[in-house]
């Protein structure tokens, strides 16, 4: 599977891809070589953005002198040779480390959850077994994006897959666990959406007072537990205290 | 030492050179939209290039001082008087305090900047006073600037100014050497993802549709058809990015870009040309043309140098007064 390949994004950055699907192990191979180049911290980069089989290199370099230009060629050299190791490495974290999840509360109840019965019908199933379906993935923040700390989840149970609205909402709130096509994601702050909303978790999940402003990060692995709406009240009053 | 809004105009953001570092985390670079004019503010005025400035978009806002200050507008070939008396703009302006400062219509472009000598005081939020609209943080509490609003000024070192005045002098706000009026030209370099016919792009003119905003300039026009229809995992996108949506019509991303998004990426307009774009008002037209990576430093390169160039000679006007 030799297809990676490395192209510029605009003037400042490079796009280095391994893939172009939606694929665990891809996405794992794109986090660790994420680790890797900013464990080799050059002095010219300026950071590295993960998606979902793609990564951007950003680097922080004067185009407008000539040891500039030259530092640019000598940076896409070495990417390019961290790209080979990258496809062919084994892949770390395949043991399951449970220390490593992060639990997400979610209460499934009819107010926070609008659209958990359309979800339900879709799949042919109860309500009580697509709550039970959604908490027993695993799941990987694959990339964050869209909006500040808005985690893109890989995981989720194939049987629980729902196209997105046809036409987005024009307010979604703060907190919604939502599924769009093969794709979980928690909405950060109330916005436009047209993913499924089949939850919401009373946990902030951005907030620029943190040291670092998102809950969840890039590679992390995800789990969901259900709660009840006086968890959920008693849990939201805690977080805004 | 603060300047208290009395009407706050239609968009009016406080913007600095915008955030770096935080795309991982989701959070756009934000900042100045066209940085030629917001450097060249803060320039006049006797500050950093990137010190923060108010952006103002399209109608101004009618702002009073509550203490003197030396101020500088640049871009959008703003429209303001002060105490009533028509003040240039691209030139470093005296208030005294009390002055009432009307901004009124942006004549020549959508965007002009107000920079104050010593800077806005404003609590940076991750390292940045930018205003995140989007996200609803930065700035002034992550939003627009409204009526009663007061900003601090960071230094008081304008005593002794007692009336309005400006210097016999100014400089040509002049970014690049494109003629005035037809087709504004934006320069691209090719995307990875290819339209039907790569001179289909560049074969049209386009126009700025209304719903353009920071995040991106939606164009309408001939719609064009992508090389192919499948399905694109999500992956970054950057300020500049042009993107085509299935109706066809482009989408050039601005410094509010999200961080990554799915449609393919038919281009990149260059650095050099985004004070151009953050220009473009709804209706404008613009017609693309390709680029090559050296064109396009030797572009950003020719910028930097008038800049430099322009913050010598302020240096020196300023040894001499």
């Amino acid at each position: 599977m030799n297809e990676a390949t490395i192209e510029p994004l605009g003037e400042d950055a490079l796009l280095l891809r391994l893939g172009r699907e939606i694929d665990p192990a891809v996405n794992a191979r794109v986090h660790a070589l994420a680790r890797r180049i900013e464990a080799a911290r050059p002095p010219w980069l300026r950071e590295v953005v993960p998606a979902y089989a793609s990564l951007a290199v950003f680097l922080d370099i004067d185009p407008c002198t000539d040891a500039g230009v030259r530092a640019f060629a000598s940076a896409i050299e070495w990417l390019r040779r961290q790209l080979d190791p990258a496809l062919s490495a084994e892949l770390p974290g395949q043991a399951r480390d449970p220390a490593t999840i992060i639990e997400i509360p979610v209460c499934y109840g009819p107010a926070c959850a609008p659209d958990l019965d359309d979800l339900a019908a879709h799949a042919g199933l109860s309500r009580q077994e697509v709550v039970a379906l959604h908490c027993a993935g695993d799941y990987q923040v694959a990339m964050v994006g869209f909006a500040p700390g808005f985690p893109y989840l890989i995981g989720l149970d194939p049987r629980l897959a729902m196209p997105r609205l046809a036409s987005p909402r024009t307010h979604v709130p703060a907190g919604s666990v939502a599924i769009g096509g093969a794709q979980a994601g928690i909405y950060p702050r109330a916005s436009p959406g047209g993913w499924r909303l089949v939850g919401r978790t009373p946990l902030a999940l951005f907030d620029v007072s943190w040291p670092s402003p998102c809950l969840l990060a890039a590679g992390q692995r995800v789990r969901f537990r259900a709660i009840d709406e006086a968890a959920f009240e008693a849990l939201r009053a805690e977080a805004a205290a | 030492m603060s300047i208290e809004c009395l009407a706050p105009g239609v968009a009016t953001l406080l913007q600095d050179a915008g955030r770096t570092g935080l795309r991982r985390h989701g959070i756009a670079q934000g900042g100045a939209l066209d940085p030629w004019s917001f450097a060249l503010a803060n320039l006049l005025a006797g500050n950093p290039a990137g010190a923060p400035a108010l952006e103002i978009t399209l109608l101004g806002p009618r702002l009073r001082f509550h203490s003197a200050a030396r101020i500088a507008l640049c871009g959008g070939g703003i429209e303001a008087e002060a105490d009533g008396m028509p003040l240039p703009i691209s030139r470093p302006v005296d208030v005294p305090g009390g002055c009432v400062l009307r901004l009124g219509r942006c004549r020549e472009g959508a965007r002009a900047y107000l920079a104050v000598c010593g800077g806005f005081r404003v609590a940076p939020v991750l390292g940045s006073a930018s205003t995140d609209l989007r996200a609803g943080f930065g700035g002034i509490l992550g939003r627009p600037l409204r009526r009663g609003d007061r900003l601090d000024l960071a230094t008081d070192n304008a005593a002794g100014i007692a009336t309005v005045r400006f210097p016999g002098w100014w400089i040509d706000p002049a970014f690049d050497d494109q003629p005035r009026g037809g087709d504004r030209v934006v320069r691209l370099l090719p995307g990875s993802d290819a339209t039907t016919s790569p001179g289909t792009l560049f074969a049209r003119s386009w126009q700025v549709a209304p719903a353009s905003n920071r995040q991106g300039l939606r164009l309408l026009g001939d719609g064009i058809a992508a090389a192919d229809r499948k399905e694109r995992v999500s992956e970054p996108v950057v300020p500049g990015t042009v993107q085509l949506p299935p109706d066809g019509q482009p989408i050039v991303l601005l410094a509010d870009a999200q961080t990554h998004g799915g449609y393919p990426r038919i281009g990149h307009a260059i650095r050099a040309d985004w004070p151009a774009l953050a220009q473009l008002r709804p209706g404008d037209r613009l017609r693309f043309a390709p680029c090559t990576p050296e064109e396009a430093r030797a572009a950003l390169c020719r910028q930097r140098q008038r800049l430099h160039r322009i913050a010598l000679a302020l240096d020196a006007k300023r040894a001499l007064a």
